[in-house]
């Protein structure tokens, strides 16, 4: 912050008046604001750039869209990217079946339990993910054959279920600050008042109101599956990132060009979503702490 | 509550098994061996040395940078266009680029990188000159990346909290903007400043995908021993000392967590 200091312009200060220097402050960017911006710019977008060039460059040093066309054509990427996408799918849907009426039930009825849903869920982020595979290997190990058989013998089943788990920080966020920015006792009571059910009040009457706070947490979910590596790599499952990995060791083209599919598809994500939150209510940037 | 019963079955049953894990033998005898094995091992000690210190470098370098860039976008309105690009990119690099930043600095830093080959091309060997992506330096260049957007996004709250009228009470009392930023501005802002440090630390801490994919399993940070540990079958009772790790893992990121905590209820007194 110390920095601040570095906006004078020796040259010109000295013989300028107060107020005329204070004004032109507001037209012009002051030198510590250009350094940190030009670096940014190198630092964030050059690697970028080189990783578009690199994914651009086919086995033989020739510009074509090879890596690209692989994600479709290679078979183990475009069965892995299913796989993936199953997870992040059923996740991203039962994560609201989850957590909507949860977070609704804790403001309506069990105001207290706020602190408690709060801690819960920052439990994610405490337990590193290394850390959850290890319960989940030791879990796998001890557990009964057939539950070993119903959940850990397939990826969708072995990691839908702990996805929805590291998501929660996110989601429970992201609908909780939703159904706080509307008047949900007035809503529900109109609604029960006029004998709708509670079904029936939550799905007609809540949800169409909470939409941005759904489509957020949805978003969120699918991001991290699709992103999530180190807990499918220690069970073994093949999902997109562990074949990235797996076929980055050979030719890393491909992986790059998943790579920047990935961020620009979560960044497109998060803008659409914040145009959506920011239409509503104030800043949407995402934060879980 | 269904949920209570969920996050029990799929939280409360891999915590409860890591930690009953790391506390019984094979023969499910109580003990503390396994922890006591893991902090005599010279390589689990080392493994958190580096863990630690990579955690720390990456959580300053990404504390200092990230809070300047911070203040350099909070002149722009919550509401821009510019703003909303910035923090959408923030999160992204932030929450979900692990594995896709391992291979953009491959691409872009890696042998047979594309920046690597300028360099080459202006006669400089990054290679030749010690420089390596899979190094320790290497992995924590890219830690950097997530850890500057990390801390854009948990200072700017907090960077919009300073009052204009505070800076204009002390201008027209006759501050020097050094005096502002040293006797109020900085004050202000510590608590944040150093919580949000700290958050970047257990972040870097407890990260994994990014050496996964850049190094592998042989790198020397203590999810890679986990990993090893649990999957590698190198010897006898390494799955209990992973599990040890774990809960190591864990009480390092409890206790930076309260630290945390006790600062932001600081602050929070300091500031209502």
């Amino acid at each position: 912050m110390s920095t601040q200091v570095a906006d004078v312009n020796p040259a010109a200060v000295p013989s300028v008046p107060e107020h005329h220097k204070r004004h032109r402050e507001h037209h012009r960017m002051p030198a510590w604001r250009w350094i940190i911006f030009v670096a940014a710019l190198i630092y964030f977008v050059g690697p970028l750039a080189a990783a578009v060039k690199y994914s651009l460059i086919d086995q033989h040093g020739h510009y074509s869209f090879h890596n690209y066309a692989q994600i479709v054509s290679n078979g183990a990427v475009r069965s892995s990217l299913y796989t993936s996408l199953e997870i992040a799918i059923i996740a991203a849907a039962f994560v609201i079946v989850l957590m909507l009426p949860t977070v609704v039930l804790v403001r309506l009825r069990l105001p207290r339990f706020t602190a408690v849903l709060e801690g819960v869920t920052i439990l994610p982020i405490v337990i590193p993910p290394v850390v959850i595979a290890a319960g989940m290997e030791e879990m796998q190990g001890h557990a009964p054959a057939w539950v070993v058989n119903a959940l850990f013998n397939h990826p969708l089943t072995g990691l839908t279920p702990f996805y929805v788990i590291l998501a929660l920080p996110f989601t429970y966020r992201a609908l909780d600050n939703s159904v706080r920015a509307i008047d949900l006792r007035t809503l529900t009571d109109a609604s029960r008042s006029l004998g709708a059910s509670w079904l029936r009040t939550l799905l007609r009457v809540i949800l169409p109101n909470v939409l941005t706070g759904v489509f957020g947490a949805m978003f969120l979910t699918i991001a991290l599956c699709l992103g999530e590596v180190v807990i499918a790599t220690l069970m073994l499952y093949t999902t997109l990132p562990v074949e990235m990995i797996l076929i980055g060791q050979k030719s890393a083209g491909i992986s790059v060009a998943i790579s920047l599919l990935a961020l620009v598809f979560t960044f497109v994500l998060l803008f659409v979503l914040s145009t959506l939150a920011g239409r509503r209510h104030g800043s949407a940037t995402v934060r879980v702490i | 509550m269904p949920f209570s019963l969920y996050v029990l079955i799929f939280l409360g049953v891999p915590l409860y098994m890591v930690i009953h894990g790391a506390l019984t033998t094979d023969a499910g005898h109580l003990t503390w061996a396994n922890f006591h094995d893991t902090l005599a091992s010279g390589t689990y000690r080392a493994a958190f040395k580096t863990s630690i210190l990579l955690s720390l470098w990456t959580a300053l370098l990404g504390a200092v940078f990230g809070t300047w860039l911070a203040a350099a976008i909070v002149v722009a309105p919550a509401e821009s266009t510019l703003r909303r690009l910035i923090t959408s990119a923030a999160s992204v690099f932030a929450y979900f680029a692990g594995l896709p930043l391992a291979f953009t600095f491959i691409a872009a830093l890696g042998r047979f990188g594309v920046v690597t080959d300028l360099f080459n091309d202006i006669g400089f060997h990054l290679y030749a000159h010690g420089f390596s992506i899979t190094s320790m330096f290497g992995v924590g260049l890219v830690y950097v990346y997530f850890q500057v957007p990390l801390m854009v996004i948990l200072v700017l709250p907090a960077l919009e909290g300073l009052q204009p009228q505070w800076r204009q009470a002390a201008e027209s009392l006759g501050a020097t903007r050094w005096a502002y930023m040293r006797h109020i501005a900085i004050p202000v802002l510590t608590p944040a400043l150093l919580g949000s440090t700290l958050l970047l630390f257990g972040n870097a801490f407890a990260a994994y995908a990014t050496a996964l994919a850049l190094v592998g399993s042989t790198i020397n940070l203590v999810p890679a021993q986990i990993d090893s540990a649990i999957n590698g079958n190198v010897q006898v009772n390494a799955d209990r000392l992973g599990l040890a790790l774990g809960v190591e893992m864990i009480v390092v990121i409890v206790v930076v967590m309260i630290v945390y905590w006790i600062v932001q209820h600081r602050a929070r007194r300091w500031l209502a």
